[in-house]
């Protein structure tokens, strides 16, 4: 079967975008992104903050330009983005998709995934108590303030402490929404401290560490969390933030081989998948990179791309970077090998390729819920923790 | 004036009052809530029951076993999805295997022909992704998968398409019986005359069957909580896989459910507060363990529903029916999860108890009767994306034609929850963190209404 196009992108977010821009730009016929929803751009649609483009674009600007601005510069270099076309199963090499005029089937030289983050929704996290209306995500908060201008309540908790959820308090905030409380499980805030005085801090938001949500109260609308150590704050919101987990479906269900931890299609340095033609980037294989990583991935497995294209070069195996405790998962990323610890600690990461060791950093404290990343040692088989 | 009136829009008072229909009676539904089959109906555990472990001879399992055939022959051409999966019952140590044949002969005596005990190695060979110390097995081919929300919808759908009026948030506060009608009375003041009253209330039923000055049975609640796992784990499960009921609760089962989820659930606690439909830490942790060692896969997957249901159980294990012809009035209470398989058996039973207690009816012809076709919810079944429509919701594949249609329906959804019940829309694994705005816009558009009230802010 002669495929119909060279190459098949999912996702029109960062990633999948500056792919997309990049191949054209390397003169590849047919370049398809399959977006499911009904306009591009991916997550940075609705984060309306700066922080989007410093390391792809050498500027700032905010969520909602950044994605406007790819978007533009796909169409201008002869991508062909397909709007509302969800793909539903990704079999022997076939993408089956869905969309406004019926489903359709593709077939493409190359594949890549590029289908993004999402945060644990409270369900996944297993928090009892009644289900009431007022338990959002980051995601569906910025999406009810930023694109439907809604407000959402009057008081809110906010569960985690990372980088998204001080962007959650600024939400929240803007919105006309007090935020009552910080929760987060691990003993202290997981940001950087200028992120935290301009939000948390600015809006004098408490952070309560070491504790968890116990209860969520309230039969219709949320009135109040109850948390591990018994205490109980009022409140009529409650935004689940961070926790990120891919978006990894149609990577299962093309029978992709997984990290366990991340939950991630496991890759090697050149986003190559276990399967020939078909490669993963972005949020997919790093949960969560800032939105100019997963765009420099995409413009960077371009060149893989082309090897595949035009020498039909794919390597022999793909292996997962090992790991141990307390370091999390690690795979490669456009700005070197990203990872996380699972909690604070402190010491040095040792980089191994084989048995040789390549590289020890310095000592320090990781905190965990940040990306880390080892630059110039991509290939590499194994990170480890030295105390 | 009404014929009748349903106290109680769950799956039975719905299917009662679809029945009541096919006569020439004038016939009211009232619900306490601002939907039917909002409370206990939406959280049963989704089985067609062959009754085969019922108490033989018992009503519940003379009306579980008719309804059984009932359903099954109605659903299809109702839109109601149903899975012929069939179930294992699991034994997992030696004095449980040694209580299979006496459910096999249960099963006998409750003119269940199909069932058979099995082997250790034949269950493994059935379900390999079971946990290990598995010690035999007895499987029930005609326990099958249902879909227990588009079920009262459909019967309220037809029951309001020939002629009966369903009126939401009535709850009935008082009743007034005089010598040729009775008055029921909600608490917003608003008031039914009817010659007959069926209560149909679930989990108030002792209540209403104390205003109208009848005792016999208390409710007493039983929760029971269930997790709802990601749709990539259903390949880990071909069937149900039931526990071996003790004495004390039938315990917890792994099932498929219509929607392509895997369910892990019920926990059986008594409890007082009849509004409790709260998950708990211990309820969750019961389940993760018993889960971990039925099906140790699953615990890998994630999970897109945790929730909890009230069994309106009593102090009797059996069915509470009764007619009282003085007061015009028959009860139906203590229908546990099994009403949701016996709904239109005792539809029928309904019908026959008003006629013992003076209802004469006669019976529409059949070109007077409307009938009503659900979009199927099942997986398994052709959905509206297939072909073609803007898909809003992406993990649960819901195009913005169904969301529409579900706010513009003969038993029009008003709330998210209604929404997701006729839709599955946000019933997914992202739990909205996509789409719930654009839903909720959406739906702000069929209706009118402010999208605030559709996020339940109002």
């Amino acid at each position: 079967m002669t495929p119909d196009v060279d190459v098949a992108i999912v996702g029109a977010g960062p990633a999948g975008l500056s792919a997309a821009i990049e191949l054209r730009r390397r003169g590849v016929g047919r370049v398809v992104v399959l977006e499911r929803e009904q306009v591009a751009g991916g997550i940075p649609r609705h984060t309306a903050h700066l922080g989007y483009g410093a390391r792809d674009l050498h500027r700032m600007t905010t969520g909602p330009r950044y994605a406007a601005l790819l978007t533009r510069r796909a169409e201008k270099a002869g991508v062909e983005i397909q709007l509302g076309r969800s793909v539903q199963s990704f079999v022997g090499g076939q993408l089956f998709t869905t969309g406004a005029s019926g489903q359709s089937q593709i077939q493409a030289h190359a594949v890549v995934l590029a289908t993004g983050v999402r945060e644990r929704p409270r369900a996944a996290r297993l928090v009892p108590g009644d289900r009431p209306a007022g338990v959002l995500t980051t995601g569906s908060l910025q999406q009810f303030t930023t694109l439907h201008h809604q407000r959402v309540g009057t008081r809110a908790v906010v569960v985690g402490a990372e980088h998204v959820s001080f962007s959650a308090v600024l939400t929240l905030a803007h919105a006309g929404c007090k935020v009552a409380a910080m929760v987060t499980a691990l003993p202290r805030h997981q940001t950087y401290a200028p992120l935290r005085i301009a939000t948390a801090g600015r809006h004098r938001v408490p952070i309560h560490t070491g504790v968890t949500v116990a209860e969520i109260v309230g039969r219709s609308r949320v009135e109040a969390v109850v948390l591990t150590d018994g205490r109980r704050i009022e409140c009529d919101t409650i935004v689940f933030t961070g926790d990120w987990i891919p978006d990894h479906e149609l990577a299962r269900s093309a029978g992709l081989p997984m990290l366990s931890i991340a939950k991630s299609p496991i890759i090697d340095d050149g986003w190559h998948t276990e399967q020939s033609g078909v490669f993963a980037i972005g949020n997919l294989v790093h949960p969560a990179e800032t939105a100019d990583v997963c765009a420099l991935d995409g413009r960077a497995v371009a060149e893989h791309v082309m090897d595949w294209l035009t020498l039909g070069r794919w390597p022999a195996a793909v292996a997962p970077i090992n790991v141990s405790s307390p370091i999390a998962w690690a795979a490669a990323s456009s700005v070197g090998v990203t990872f996380r610890v699972e909690q604070f600690v402190t010491g040095s990461i040792e980089v191994s390729s084989g048995s040789e060791v390549r590289h020890r950093t310095k000592r320090k404290q990781w905190i965990p819920n940040r990306a880390y990343h080892v630059k110039g040692f991509t290939d590499c088989s194994e990170l480890r923790f030295r105390r | 004036m009404f014929d009748v009136a349903v106290v109680g829009g769950g799956v039975v008072g719905c299917a009662v009052a679809r029945e009541l229909t096919r006569h020439r009676l004038t016939v009211a539904l009232l619900e306490a809530r601002n939907d039917v089959g909002a409370g206990t109906s939406k959280a049963n555990t989704a089985i067609l029951h062959t009754g085969f472990d019922a108490v033989p001879g018992s009503t519940e399992a003379r009306l579980v076993a008719r309804g059984y055939g009932l359903l099954s022959a109605y659903a299809p051409a109702a839109g109601i999805s149903v899975e012929a999966t069939g179930a294992v019952l699991v034994a997992w140590d030696d004095e449980q295997a040694a209580n299979l044949p006496a459910l096999a002969e249960k099963a006998v005596a409750n003119e269940y022909m199909d069932a058979e005990v099995i082997d250790a190695h034949a269950v493994r060979q059935l379900e390999p992704n079971l946990g290990d110390g598995v010690t035999g097995g007895m499987v029930v081919p005609g326990e099958y998968l249902i879909d227990p929300w588009t079920t009262p919808i459909a019967f309220a759908t037809e029951a309001v398409l020939n002629g009966c009026e369903l009126l939401t948030r009535f709850d009935v506060a008082r009743c007034a019986v005089g010598s040729e009608s009775t008055v029921l009375t909600a608490t917003d003041g608003r008031k039914v005359q009817t010659r007959y009253v069926v209560n149909a209330a679930g989990l108030y039923g002792d209540t209403l069957h104390h205003l109208f000055g009848h005792a016999g049975f208390t409710i007493r609640p039983r929760r029971g909580e269930l997790i709802v796992f990601d749709k990539l784990a259903r390949p880990l499960l071909q069937r149900t896989i039931l526990p071996v009921p003790t004495a004390h609760t039938k315990g917890v089962l792994v099932a498929p459910t219509v929607f392509g989820n895997i369910m892990l659930g019920p926990t059986a606690d008594e409890i007082e507060d009849r509004g409790a439909t709260g998950s708990t830490r211990t309820g969750i942790d019961t389940l993760l363990a018993k889960g971990h060692r039925i099906l140790p896969a699953l615990m890998h997957e994630e999970v897109t529903a945790v929730y909890a249901g009230l069994r309106a159980a009593t102090e009797h294990s059996d069915y509470q029916l009764s007619a009282h012809a003085e007061s015009r009035y028959v009860c139906l209470g203590g229908i546990r999860s099994t009403g949701l398989t016996s709904s239109m058996a005792l539809a029928e039973q309904t019908v026959a108890l008003l006629a013992s207690i003076g209802l004469t009816t006669t019976m529409r012809e059949a070109d007077e009767w409307l009938s009503a076709r659900m979009t199927p919810l099942g997986e398994a079944d052709e959905r509206p994306y297939q072909r073609g429509g803007a898909v809003v919701c992406q993990c649960e594949r819901v195009t913005a034609g169904e969301i529409d249609a579900a706010i513009t329906s003969t038993v029009p959804a008003n709330d998210v929850d209604g929404l997701r019940r006729r839709t599955r829309v946000l019933a997914g694994r992202c739990q909205g963190f996509y789409c719930a705005a654009n839903v909720c816009a959406l739906a702000a558009q069929s209706d009118g209404r402010a999208m605030s009230e559709w996020m339940g802010l109002q």
